[in-house]
């Protein structure tokens, strides 16, 4: 068996007085891609920003290739954390900043790559996510909402990371440029060899890019299994969500 | 039974760990000054955004104050036969109290609701977060620039608000007060110390550090969208005047005792 790239063992979270996490337990192996699903406000982005070390959680532990960081000094887990990528759910781009430049910025600013090299690699980058590099001197206002996940993408993979992260990556976008972006996700994910984690509520883009799927509900994952099994999980969660119903066990918050 | 005190104990807890938040910020920022990696394309990019792009308006306020408080003290002085004091209390006006302290509240103004609007959105739109995934501490990157350009550009603004300040009394007191150029402007640096231009200049410094800190203060602890961003900007134009009004009061006293 595969050991897991990424471990979330019995995470806790509590946020203004509501416990968000209570003890979410996930795994992926490299080469694959898990997603989780849930619905709004149940902690999918908690969970995330904990396995990132841009939160910290009040109990548990994020294990990447079997060591703790929640437990590392700061500079270790800097270093740890250069195994990953992320691509925020509004592209999460930096104004001041070219495409480019945000593409690049981790060679730029954290590895100190010159900057002609650091070009190059990120038009190189530009090139894997088909986003053309005419558009490497704008700035990001001026690209599309697809284009800016696209260019996010490049900014999340240029440094070829062990884990990726995804954050709602097809929000807000129509239905064939989001299917475009999923097929991207799945491209990158088999050629970095990666292991990948996707929060979503998109069931078409969950279904897409997933090896398996987890569920969070209560601060919980609730069921976790193979994304063929998602319609026949037996699981009321979980069917209640794929169908979309408001009446089940899950309350919709209005 | 409702206990009477608890509202005010919320309140005075609530304000002390605010205070306790912000010394903390404060401490990281300045040990971030002086921690690699030091950012120097972003701190020359602050220098010239904090400093370069500040000089009209504190040219244009300085001016206007050098030739206000000449006719004032000229008013005033005429009241014991004292008019010959003029170019005195004007430059030690200005550089002793006026060249600092209206420096600092333009830019507060300017520099401060700024930095606390530019990193209020860079934290609501999870820039800041995006910073960190990519192995850079955004402390080091957007703060510690911020604070160490403010901190020394506003010593060097200062200096120009004082010369045109100076100017701007000159000008009154030669061209309607009918003083004469070559006295004026001798009285003036006879009378002027280094103290004074000290006094001046370590109040701009540390007004410099209050402005960066307290803009980027906010603005890293902005949330709740466009509404959050605004009440960011407010609390850091208000926290910076209020501050530097209370901070020029203890320097000035720690200088005259």
């Amino acid at each position: 068996m595969t050991l897991p790239k990424l471990q979330l063992v019995g995470i806790k979270k509590r946020l203004r007085g509501r416990q968000v996490l209570d003890g979410v337990d996930i795994d992926v192996a490299p080469g694959k891609s898990l997603v989780i699903i849930g619905g709004s406000g149940v902690g999918k982005s908690v969970t995330l920003k904990c396995a990132l070390g841009i939160m910290k959680p009040d109990a548990g532990e994020v294990l990447v290739d079997g060591a703790d960081v929640t437990r590392m000094p700061r500079e270790i887990r800097a270093r740890v954390m250069r195994k990953f990528g992320m691509l925020f759910q509004g592209g999460a781009l930096f104004d001041s900043l070219t495409v480019w430049e945000n593409i690049a910025f981790r060679l730029l600013y954290a590895d100190n790559v010159n900057r002609t090299e650091a070009r190059e690699r990120a038009i190189e980058a530009m090139r894997k996510v088909r986003l053309t590099p005419d558009f490497a001197d704008v700035r990001p206002v001026e690209l599309s909402g697809g284009m800016q996940k696209r260019a996010g993408l490049a900014r999340a993979i240029i440094a070829k990371p062990d884990i990726l992260f995804f954050d709602e990556p097809t929000t807000g976008l129509d239905p064939i440029t989001a299917d475009a972006i999923n097929d991207l996700i799945i491209d990158m994910v088999k050629e970095l060899g990666c292991a990948a984690v996707s929060i979503t509520h998109d069931m078409a883009s969950a279904r897409k890019i997933a090896d398996e799927i987890a569920m969070l509900y209560a601060g919980r994952i609730v069921w976790r299994g193979p994304a063929s099994t998602i319609d026949s999980s037996g699981n009321a969660y979980v069917d209640q969500f794929v169908a979309g119903r408001a009446d089940g066990p899950i309350q919709a918050v209005v | 039974m409702i206990n009477p005190f608890a509202p005010v104990g919320r309140v005075v807890i609530g304000v002390l760990a605010e205070i306790g938040r912000f010394a903390a910020f404060v401490g990281r920022a300045a040990a971030s000054c002086f921690a690699p990696p030091i950012f120097f394309g972003q701190f020359w990019r602050q220098c010239a955004q904090v400093g370069y792009f500040s000089l009209p308006v504190i040219g244009l306020t300085a001016v206007f104050i050098g030739a206000a408080l000449a006719l004032n003290i000229y008013v005033g002085g005429a009241r014991f036969n004292a008019e010959q004091f003029v170019p005195n209390i004007v430059v030690l006006g200005i550089t002793r109290e006026l060249g600092p302290v209206l420096a600092g509240l333009m830019l507060a103004g300017r520099v401060s609701a700024g930095i606390a609007a530019e990193i209020g959105t860079m934290r609501v739109t999870e820039q800041i977060d995006a910073m960190a995934t990519l192995s850079t501490d955004p402390f080091r990157f957007l703060v510690a620039p911020r604070v160490l350009a403010a901190t020394l550009c506003l010593p060097l603004l200062v200096v120009a608000a004082d010369i045109i300040g100076v100017m701007g009394g000159y000008l009154v007191a030669v061209n309607s007060l009918h003083f004469n150029g070559v006295i004026y402007l001798r009285n003036t640096f006879q009378f002027l110390e280094s103290q004074d231009v000290i006094l001046g200049l370590t109040k701009a410094a540390v007004f410099g550090f209050i402005i960066a800190t307290v803009g980027s203060y906010q603005g890293y602890n902005s949330q709740g969208g466009a509404l959050g961003v605004g009440r960011a900007t407010t609390n850091a134009v208000v926290g910076s005047i209020v501050l530097i009004l209370a901070v020029n009061y203890l320097i000035t006293a720690f200088f005259v005792e």
